[in-house]
């Protein structure tokens, strides 16, 4: 009589045993057990969260099969004597392990659809515009006029895979227009980064495993992902897709700074790019000076 | 002297009269101009045999470049080059003909036909197969292709893979998949009409049946890659521009096209690896298999859900959410069928009496590892969880378990099991097991890892890494490699050995059910003297039974029981 519930109660109190384990032992196990996480950014976590309740019932799934497989190997060896029952079938028990498999799917199924807005849809800044923070007890101490609506603040940034190289188109600010940079994408905390990934020549795919799942870049489409980066910190990537012979050093790092250090850095980068740009002008004048012809098939290249 | 036991080799067999008609033919001629299925499936093993080797060396090099972190031993050029000719030869070469091999030499038998229906359609798509190898080895002499065994656009296209290894990869396309169909249309006619008396649908060998919608769903799935390598072929060549966005075509549509044959393709090259699962089990465990009509449904829904997943190796492209969730929903709806046929395998063994003969262990190391394979396929399915492991190790050491421990696993195993009829030699039992131990250890070590790679930030395909962690996993799965390496020597120096001075095996050494054991080992040309009657699914089993009755000689299991206790 006491048997009975026991065996009911076992395979649940070893999934409960296994989740909290998985959830407690969630940042140690990253990476061997778990898919990365750890830049704050939702997608990422709620990925490693639904990975890690598909893998409670994958665990429960192995053990069942390959315990009884292995049990039978053992416990139905052939000696002498003994004598094979001859069974062909049994519907109901085929019956059941079909509804069973079943269960555990449309189970798997409902998880994933409750899960699937915080990963796909990007949630509102923890900044405004202006790199102010947006939160309850900030609103009593800042200006109220100045904080935006939640959906308010957001950055698009535009990403362009190129053999083998990522390059990345800010948003105009403060007047500066058209600010680019190659491989590290420096961005500010708390803020939704939203990314319009394309490609110019073949296949790339964006990812960064720390701050959410890949996105590919494929010529003649715009895809979309996004990423809030919660942390400061360097998250690095790599391209994901084949994309030619140095695929393996088509790096990209995504550097989280707090929003006054990050509007440092994209000013000076702008006046970088507009120094550059002077400088190329200059010697294309001075070639024209020089050569004229030479020059002109230089320009309309 | 003495010890020749004259009274047991003249002890009555359920054997069918056989004799060869004519001295039989002999030399290299024989071969060139056969049309025979059992020659023809001979060549077929021949020539996979000599293509996984090469795949499997090609498979070292990759993991001797990946053994060390930064490593400058193989260029990032010839990199690419080795794993586009690995997954190409394995996928073309290996997993797919291996079946039609098997088959060729099978299929007859085992319905108790003489040929098949085409016999010399069926020795041109050999040679078709054949020239589709060598037209991509070729290719070595020059420069191989290296865009990846699903050549994606716009990579393959002539502006970022001008070299003519592409074309091959293209060749090699065509006349396997040619060669492929030819065959499957075959396999279809042979198995709809040339079928025993009394065997219907109900009584064909589980084998048969996975090699029935082998072949259709050859017919379906192979008809789409050949006319997509022809677009490719004609975007390279000929001015089309069906790939190409700035033109007007799409490089989205060669992934659709592609993964259309692709996804079936896992299905044709792991469904017949099913056959011999559901074909050794029984025979080993001394038990009818367990839910025999459920098996076969199950092989035909695998089948035509199979063809409706695609999408599910393009969760990352930009496609809208609707499309996931249906490519997630239907993945999910196909583990239902491939559960239920592992539960069957489990129900054929429980309270059977197991001989752990070498066979039944890759047929059973093959279901325990493709049952991880499946498992890990349910993590895949889920889209915003593929996101994170698309393209990375962890879809690497999934497709392995799927392919190396379903099709490869059943390879052997069925190796181990149908030797003694392909040569009429027995295989050296010992030496199998040193192979199998090895070949399960090595495999294990090699792929397990690789999921944590994966989940590390690990990418497929990339020539380097830096150091950490993933050198430690990677170094791990050398090893393994190598590990799996020796296994398989093992197991070719077990053939060699055998076809040499093996112990003879007779008709029927497993005490076996179908026909093919119901002639001589190995078969004359014509297969049987006459046509053989089958009154249930597991015909042998009949024959001993009327044999003993008739004669009064106990026909015997090998655990020793008599069949009258059956």
């Amino acid at each position: 009589m006491e048997r009975r519930p026991l065996s009911r109660l076992l395979p649940r109190a070893i999934a409960a045993a296994l989740a909290a384990i998985l959830v407690a032992a969630a940042p140690a196990s990253a990476g061997w057990l778990l898919p990365e996480a750890g830049g704050g950014s939702k997608n990422a976590e709620d990925i490693r969260t639904l990975y890690a309740l598909i893998l409670v019932l994958a665990v429960i799934v192995f053990v069942g099969v390959e315990g009884v497989l292995i049990w039978c190997l053992v416990k139905f060896k052939a000696s002498k004597g003994r004598v094979a029952a001859q069974i062909h079938g049994n519907t109901r028990l085929e019956i059941g392990w079909t509804v069973g498999a079943a269960v555990i799917l449309v189970f798997l199924t409902i998880v994933t659809f409750i899960m699937l807005p915080g990963i796909k849809n990007p949630p509102a800044s923890d900044i405004d515009a202006d790199g102010n923070p947006i939160s309850a007890s900030n609103a009593a101490f800042a200006a109220t006029d100045q904080s935006a609506p939640p959906e308010g603040a957001r950055m698009n940034i535009k990403v362009d895979g190129q053999q083998y190289v990522w390059q990345y188109t800010y948003p105009d600010l403060d007047g500066k227009e058209n600010v680019y940079a190659y491989t590290d994408m420096y961005v500010p905390v708390g803020m939704t980064v939203t990314l319009d990934i394309a490609s110019n020549d073949v296949q790339h795919s964006w990812w960064i495993p720390k701050l959410g799942g890949k996105a590919d870049a494929l010529p003649g489409y715009v895809n979309k992902t996004w990423f809030k980066a919660t942390e400061p910190g360097r998250f690095p990537g790599q391209c994901a897709e084949l994309c030619g012979r140095n695929h393996a050093n088509m790096l990209a790092n995504v550097i989280a700074l707090p929003y006054d250090e990050w509007k440092a850095w994209y000013d000076r980068q702008a006046a970088e790019l507009d120094e550059a740009e002077q400088a190329a002008a200059e010697g294309r004048a001075r070639l024209a000076e020089e050569e004229p012809d030479q020059a002109a098939g230089a320009e309309s290249e | 002297m003495a010890s020749v036991d004259y009274a047991a080799r003249t002890r009555p067999r359920p054997q069918i009269i056989t004799g060869e008609p004519r001295g039989g033919e002999k030399g290299w001629t024989s071969w060139v101009t056969t049309t025979d299925h059992k020659k023809i499936g001979i060549m077929y093993l021949w020539t996979v045999a000599v293509f996984f080797v090469l795949g499997g060396v090609e498979a070292l090099l990759i993991r001797v470049q990946l053994g060390a972190p930064d490593n400058t031993l193989i260029s990032p050029e010839k990199y690419n080059q080795l794993f586009t000719m690995h997954g190409t030869t394995m996928i073309f070469l290996v997993v797919v003909p291996v079946w039609a091999g098997l088959a060729n030499y099978l299929l007859p038998l085992m319905i108790g036909a003489r040929d098949v229906a085409f016999p010399r359609l069926n020795a041109w798509s050999y040679w078709m197969f054949l020239f589709g190898g060598i037209a991509l080895y070729a290719s070595l002499l020059w420069t191989p292709p290296e865009a990846g065994w699903f050549s994606y656009v716009p990579l393959s296209t002539s502006e970022y893979s001008p070299s003519g290894g592409q074309d091959a990869w293209i060749f090699m396309a065509h006349l396997t998949g040619l060669s492929s169909m030819l065959g499957a249309v075959n396999f279809i006619c042979t198995i709809q009409n040339m079928r025993a008396p009394g065997m219907g649908w109900g009584r064909m060998p589980l084998f048969i049946w996975t090699i029935l919608i082998y072949s259709y769903l050859i017919v379906l799935a192979l008809s789409s890659l050949t006319a997509t390598v022809t677009m490719l072929l004609a975007d390279r060549h000929f001015g089309t521009n069906f790939f190409d966005p700035t033109e007007g075509g799409s490089a989205l549509l060669w992934q659709h096209l592609f993964w259309f044959f692709g996804h079936p393709e896992v299905y044709i090259f792991v469904l017949p690896a099913f056959g011999v699962f559901s074909e050794v089990l029984p025979v080993f465990a001394r038990k009818p298999i367990f839910g025999y009509k459920a098996i076969a449904a199950a092989t035909a829904g695998i089948a035509f859900l199979g063809m409706l997943v695609w999408a599910h190796h393009m969760f990352s492209t930009p496609s809208a959410t609707i499309v996931l969730a249906f490519f997630m929903l239907s993945s999910f709806v196909i583990a239902v069928p491939t559960g239920v046929k592992i539960f069957n395998w489990l129900a054929t063994l429980w309270r059977g009496t197991i001989e752990l003969r070498v066979a039944l262990l890759y047929a059973v190391g093959g279901i325990g590892t493709f049952t991880i394979g499946g498992i890990t396929g349910i993590f895949l399915a889920v889209f915003p969880v593929d996101w994170q492991l698309t393209d990375t190790y962890f879809v690497v050491a999934h497709m392995h378990y799927v392919a190396f421990g379903g099709s490869a696993f059943a390879m052997f195993a069925a190796l181990y099991y149908w030797f003694p009829k392909l040569s009429g030699r027995m295989l050296s039992e010992s030496l199998g097991k040193v192979s199998f131990w090895l070949t399960l250890v090595g495999f294990h070590t090699t792929f397990l890892v690789q999921h944590s790679a994966g989940l590390s930030g690990m990418p497929r395909r990339i020539y380097e890494y830096s150091g950490g962690t993933l050198h430690v996993y990677n170094l791990i799965s050398t090893v393994g490699a190598f590990i799996i390496a020796l296994g398989v020597l093992v197991t070719i120096f077990n053939v060699t050995r055998s076809l040499r001075s093996g112990t003879k095996a007779g008709p029927d050494p497993w005490k076996a059910n179908t026909l093919e054991w119901f002639t001589t080992s190995p078969p004359p040309e014509h297969n049987f003297d006459a046509v053989p009657r089958v009154r249930s699914v597991e015909p042998m089993k009949d024959y001993r039974r009327q044999v003993e009755e008739l004669t009064g000689a106990e026909q015997r299991f090998e655990a020793g029981r008599p069949m009258a206790n059956v």
